[in-house]
């Protein structure tokens, strides 16, 4: 049985994707990330000198600032600025620049679903029990409940061995990030989990291409 | 000074064996692990771990002595008082008749809000909220209402015209690691507790809130007044580090092991919310399914105080 999706996309597909860097000017680093209608606009400003007060200062120090595109902030912004500040602590390597802050600042353009976390894969879990991947604004009124999924980027196979694995999984297997919104029965989450680590090939795949131009080798 | 204390660390058996070894010499050597403690966190933690145990004394996969007291607040329609260890949650609810919207004429309103007061914490200052605390209650308003334990219809007094707008106020009083669960647990607790108000219609046709004495005229809910909780969601956290997933931890453990997981699963065994926000530690399947079982037990556990409390309530 096959859902049949307001955009006419399968239940795997994503929407396509654009990034640009360098957007806007007096930031240090800029980028805008867009799937679909869903747009977002991220600037970085630092590192400046000292940290806040409860900071560790052996480490840079992160901090999240997150605008919706209309009304006030208020507790979901936190939210999220709290999750986007934890998951970049783990990602960047904090202790190359000790006692600075580092300030993150994100625009919220349009939201059209699957807002939260553009390097993410959003997954959507419909009542039958589908589950289908980057929904948009009008299937996740609809669904019954959705994880939000942060997964490293794959590895590139350089070695001979490929991939690293940790234990007998694949090092990309591993969850950065995952919150969920709703109650769906466990087995399903761990369905949602393998079509989030099946999409983050393509997605990571889409970073690469869009960053070489700028990375070392 | 700094390698004597870890010579003298290495000399110990690593457990609990510590500035227990001879009287005289006590309170020197609970001084220089104190010291070391305070210096080394992680070391001090993977002495322990090494040994499956934790400076408290528990199992990796145990969680603290909990306890929940109901009618903690006299004024309140009800209230409940929850310890795990020393987290303490003070919840209280407070019930008013309001008119229902028009998209939803049949249903109630749950207005959910977490406070953590300077009192919980030193490091929490007055005037600046502490960062815990938004979302903290974020995630306690988007879990109590999509765990589906409150029907909304439930609250519904005369359709179209009037329903109950509940207040539901948590208080986090002591700050000691997992506030999400024992936040939850004293919420859950609280709606347990609660007697629904008696209300009666007075001479202008509106509903208003009685006392039981005055006059049995026109009372609307008489029989109603007990809210049923069906899927009652309870949580559990954990943190991940390298191999180890310790149950519950304490706020000292919260910020050593910066990898934290909160499960909750409801009585049907549905998985209500995952939070992992970031760490380290990279979660897979087998991590995640680890603190889903730990969380199954630490469900039974919680279930047994929860109805413990509650028969003890009604035999009063």
């Amino acid at each position: 049985m096959e859902i049949d999706r307001i955009d006419g996309r399968t239940p795997n597909q994503l929407r396509p994707l654009t990034c640009s860097r360098n957007v806007l000017n007096r930031a240090h680093g800029s980028s805008s990330w867009s799937q679909g209608d869903t747009k977002v606009l991220a600037a970085v400003y630092g590192p400046k000198a000292g940290t806040k007060k409860n900071e560790n200062p052996e480490k840079t120090c992160i901090e999240v600032i997150w605008k919706p595109k209309t009304g006030q902030t208020g507790k979901s912004e936190r939210e999220y600025e709290m999750i986007l500040k934890r998951t970049l602590q783990s990602i960047c390597i904090l202790t190359v620049n000790p006692n600075t802050t580092t300030l993150v600042i994100i625009q919220v353009v349009n939201d059209d679903g699957a807002v939260s976390f553009k390097v993410a894969i959003c997954c959507g879990l419909a009542e039958s029990g589908y589950v289908i991947l980057d929904p948009a604004k009008l299937e996740e009124q609809k669904m019954k409940a959705f994880p939000y999924l942060v997964f490293p980027n794959s590895v590139l196979s350089v070695l001979p061995e490929g991939s690293p694995k940790v234990e007998g999984e694949l090092m990309e297997n591993g969850i950065i990030t995952s919150v969920t919104q709703g109650a769906m029965a466990v087995d399903n989450y761990f369905h949602c989990l393998e079509r989030g680590r099946a999409a983050n090939e393509k997605m990571s795949a889409f970073l690469r291409r869009s960053l070489q131009p700028q990375l070392p080798g | 000074m700094v390698s004597q204390l870890y010579a003298h660390e290495q000399k110990q058996d690593g457990g609990l064996g510590m500035g227990h070894s001879n009287a005289s010499g006590d309170l020197s050597s609970e001084m220089e692990v104190d010291a070391f403690r305070r210096l080394f966190p992680l070391r001090f933690y993977e002495h322990h771990l090494a040994e499956s145990i934790r400076p408290d004394g528990r199992a990796l996969g145990k969680a603290r002595d909990t306890t929940i007291e109901l009618g903690a607040v006299a004024s309140a329609d009800g209230s409940a008082l929850a310890k795990i260890g020393l987290t303490t949650m003070l919840a209280a609810i407070k019930m008013e008749v309001m008119t229902p919207s028009k998209e939803s004429p049949d249903e109630g309103c749950i207005a959910i809000d977490f406070h953590m007061p300077p009192i919980c914490s030193p490091l929490v200052r007055p005037g600046r909220p502490a960062e815990a605390e938004p979302v903290v209650s974020k995630q306690l308003a988007d879990t109590i209402l999509s765990s589906g334990m409150i029907d909304l219809k439930d609250l519904s007094l005369v359709s179209g015209k009037a329903a109950w707008m509940v207040y539901l106020d948590i208080y986090c009083l002591d700050a000691d690691g997992s506030l999400f669960d024992a936040a939850l647990l004293s919420a859950i607790a609280a709606f347990s507790h609660l007697q629904i108000p008696v209300v009666s219609m007075n001479d202008d046709g509106k509903l208003i809130v009685v006392s039981e004495e005055n006059g049995e005229k026109d009372i609307v809910n008489k029989e109603k007044r007990k809210l049923s909780l069906n899927r009652i969601p309870f949580s559990l956290t954990c943190v991940l580090h390298k191999n180890y997933i310790l149950a519950d931890p304490t706020a000292e453990e919260e910020t050593i092991f910066e990898t934290l997981v909160t499960v909750v699963l409801d009585t049907f065994d549905q998985l209500v919310y995952l939070y992992k926000p970031g760490g380290l530690v990279l979660a897979f399947t087998s991590s995640v399914q680890d603190c889903i079982a730990l969380t199954r037990q630490r469900l039974k556990e919680l279930q047994k105080i929860l109805d413990e409390s509650v028969s003890g309530m009604e035999v009063d």
